[in-house]
């Protein structure tokens, strides 16, 4: 089979020689997995990059999300599989460990280029001073609050809270109960599966003076001063001044689609579900900021990558379609058709972009956004779920969850780096 | 010259009896699902105990490990968690289905009026799709205002009760529906062997003025015996694999608050397919296989001595 592909190559590239045909066409192939919008986006994106280079074929492939990252770990050890591929941020250690994608060649994109052009959070990309993949576009979180519930609370709905102590206060006058102090209505959502893990370990431990991880990500550093006080900060949320409730309507954003809680913490991609509330007007805002004034947020992206399968002219051809999927225009597309904000600040900057009502908030964020990085995204996430709930549900003291946390995290780490 | 032929080279065929030629037929059929069993059935997991002596992490080429993955897997306190959790589904389960789906056949059995249509509602959850039912019960669980059962709690001036969300209330809370859904298969079994059991032995005991409750014991329970047996295995090896129920009703932290629900294949599932550790979860299976190997045998043989 093989040497009849060969002698058909051959062939091929000698009648190429002969008629002088200036364009051979090269195909590619690019996976991701399975979301409309996406795809949509990305049938747009080849198209147009097609008709840019008419020599280059760009076949499109998508699976569902359960079985993405096994098909991927199954194919390209094959030497089958996708040219490109779209994975999250969170698994490229894994996949650069495997040697399944190659540095991003520095001709075309350039290391002193990229940290100039993108968001700080790429570089959670960067291994060893090469990066290895880009994104098109990225998410960070935001406050969501219900503009009905805070009239009705005699707040002013055009200034949502702004500091995390607003945030208590108006919590507090927004939280609704009946004669027998069942919640009815929670003033903020608490729900760690949600995106509150991430909301604390970057926003509110950052916001008390801690840091989650060591710089090179290989310690836990949480189990501080400023873990205790930032996770007590939370869980008193609900054992103190109760204005929220884990588990209350089974989901933060449930609760909030139902016009059942006057704030929530969420990202970017839910814009898309809040987008059908018909009963009442919402708004969006910056996280709030720590007592001192202190911003942070967590951003978090699918990047591009180069698969280690392209060589030679497939790889060039590999290099000029990422390049395409990360222009500005690219973004822009993406922006407009997905909903997820451009990863590149000029892209993402524009006057329109940045005064836009909702989409401004989450931008502003990307300047001092933070890109956890993951080895075992499921298994910390796990762990994080696990120290919220000796909190709450067994009254475990703060400090001594947050050392048995760490110590588990940190058992995950050093499985992952040992290797 | 045909016939000649034909009678030479079927001399070893012409030399079988009928009985004979019926068995080579049938084992001819039988060969090829045979095979196909063998190659779907066992071939996996003959390389599932394979991959547990392995460190295969999807990433990379498996490496022999040897026992390394048996040895993690005994001080991994989430592992006895995870068992624990999986003999509470089996040891509570089984018994209290049973009981439960015996009881309504018993008393079905002599229910003439409607027969057929409350039959039928018991055995309707069984046809409904686990995750579906899932969802429906996780909607009952809710706290105030949209949980049912906790509606119902506060309307009666009882506190909530945090059902999914607590460590203890939560592996009870799965095993409900998980026990409910199971119920009408268990019923139609029983239905049936109470009927297979001849009428003469009750008339008999009519006769000599026995109790109900000594019929039950003297006559049904043992007649019944065959078909308890089946029932027993069979929601064991159910109960053993719980999955879907678990996975449902707590997705968004899957298997419960600190692992309070967690069963086996539901952390074979994650290891495998979240984590990516191959031979850590080919080692897990290997352990679910045993248990499973184990408890059905002494069953069995615990059934047949009685």
């Amino acid at each position: 089979m093989r040497g009849f592909r060969g002698m058909l190559l051959g062939l091929l590239v000698s009648f190429g020689a002969v008629t002088g045909a200036a364009a051979q066409t090269v195909e590619i192939e690019y996976w991701q997995y399975v979301f409309d919008a996406r795809i949509k986006a990305m049938n747009e994106l080849i198209k147009r990059f097609e008709a840019a280079n008419p020599n280059i074929k760009v076949k499109h492939t998508t699976f569902p999300y359960a079985d993405y990252q096994t098909k991927i770990a199954a194919a390209v050890p094959a030497g089958q599989g996708p040219d490109v591929v779209q994975l999250f941020y969170g698994w490229l250690d894994n996949f650069v460990a495997a040697k399944f994608i190659q540095p991003l060649p520095r001709d075309a994109f350039p290391p002193a280029m990229i940290e100039k052009e993108f968001y700080p959070i790429v570089s959670a990309m960067k291994r060893d001073g090469e990066y290895y993949g880009l994104p098109t576009a990225v998410r960070s979180l935001a406050l969501f609050y219900n503009k009905k519930l805070f009239q009705e609370a005699g707040l002013d709905p055009a200034k949502p809270p702004a500091t995390i102590d607003e945030l208590l206060d108006a919590a507090k006058k927004t939280t609704k109960r009946d004669a027998a102090g069942n919640m009815l209505s929670a003033g903020i959502t608490l729900d760690f599966p949600g995106q509150d893990y991430h909301w604390w370990r970057e926003t509110l431990l950052r916001q008390n003076g801690g840091a989650p991880y060591s710089d090179d990500n290989r310690k836990v550093t949480y189990d501080s001063e400023a873990g205790a006080k930032s996770l007590n900060w939370y869980a008193d949320l609900q054992r103190v001044h109760k204005v929220g409730q884990v588990g209350f309507m089974d989901e933060g954003q449930a609760a909030f689609r139902a016009g059942r809680a006057a704030m929530t913490i969420d990202g970017s991609f839910r814009l898309g579900g809040f987008g059908a509330i018909k009963a009442f007007e919402w708004g969006v805002a910056e996280l709030p900021a720590g007592a001192d004034g202190k911003k942070a947020n967590f951003a978090s992206y699918w990047v591009n990558a180069i698969t280690a399968k392209p060589t030679g002219e497939k790889l060039e051809a590999a290099k000029k379609f990422m390049a395409f999927v990360t222009t500005p225009e690219a973004m822009q597309l993406w922006l407009e058709t997905v909903g997820e904000l451009p990863a590149r600040k000029a892209a993402a900057e524009t006057e329109k972009n940045l005064n836009h009502p909702i989409y401004g908030p989450f931008l502003k964020a990307l300047n001092y956004s933070h890109a956890t990085v993951f080895v075992d995204e499921m298994g910390q996430r796990q762990v994080s779920l696990d120290m919220i709930n000796r909190v709450l549900i067994q009254n475990q003291d703060a400090k001594a969850s947050l050392a048995d946390a760490a110590k588990a995290e940190q058992a995950i780490l050093d499985k992952f780096y040992k290797k | 010259m045909p016939i000649q032929q034909e009678i030479s080279g079927g001399r070893f065929w012409g030399g079988l009896s009928l009985r004979r030629k019926q068995v080579v037929w049938a084992w001819a059929f039988l060969a090829v699902p045979i095979l196909f069993y063998a190659l779907i059935r066992f071939y996996p997991t003959v390389e599932a105990f394979y991959l547990s002596t392995t460190n295969w992490n999807l990433f990379s080429k498996p490496g022999f490990v040897g026992l390394s993955n048996f040895q993690r897997l005994w001080a991994d306190v989430v592992f006895w968690q995870v068992f624990r959790n999986t003999v509470l589904y089996l040891a509570i389960g089984t018994p209290v289905s049973l009981i439960l789906a015996f009881t309504i056949a018993y008393h079905l059995d002599r229910v003439r009026f409607l027969h057929g249509f409350i039959r039928a509602l018991y055995f309707l959850p069984f046809l409904t799709t686990a995750a579906a039912m899932a969802w429906v019960w996780r909607w009952f669980y809710q706290p105030v205002p949209i949980g049912m059962i906790n509606d119902l709690l506060s309307s009666f001036g009882l506190p909530q009760q945090p059902f999914l969300r607590s460590t203890s209330q939560a592996l009870p809370s799965v095993l409900a529906p998980a026990i409910w859904a199971g119920l009408g298969f268990q019923v139609v079994i029983f239905l049936a062997g109470l009927r297979a059991i001849p009428n003469t032995y009750y008339e008999a005991a009519r006769i000599d003025g026995v109790s109900n409750l000594t019929i039950l014991r003297r006559i049904t329970i043992p007649l019944l015996k065959p078909t308890i047996i089946f029932l027993v295995v069979f929601s064991s090896i159910g109960f053993l694999r719980i999955f879907d129920q678990v996975y449902n009703m707590t997705s968004g932290d899957p298997g419960g608050p600190l692992n309070a629900t967690k069963p086996l294949v539901l952390m074979i599932y994650q290891t495998a397919f979240s984590s990516f550790e191959m031979g850590y979860a080919a080692a897990q299976t290997v352990v679910l296989f045993l248990v499973l190997l184990a408890v059905s045998f002494l069953q069995l043989r615990l059934l047949r001595d009685r």
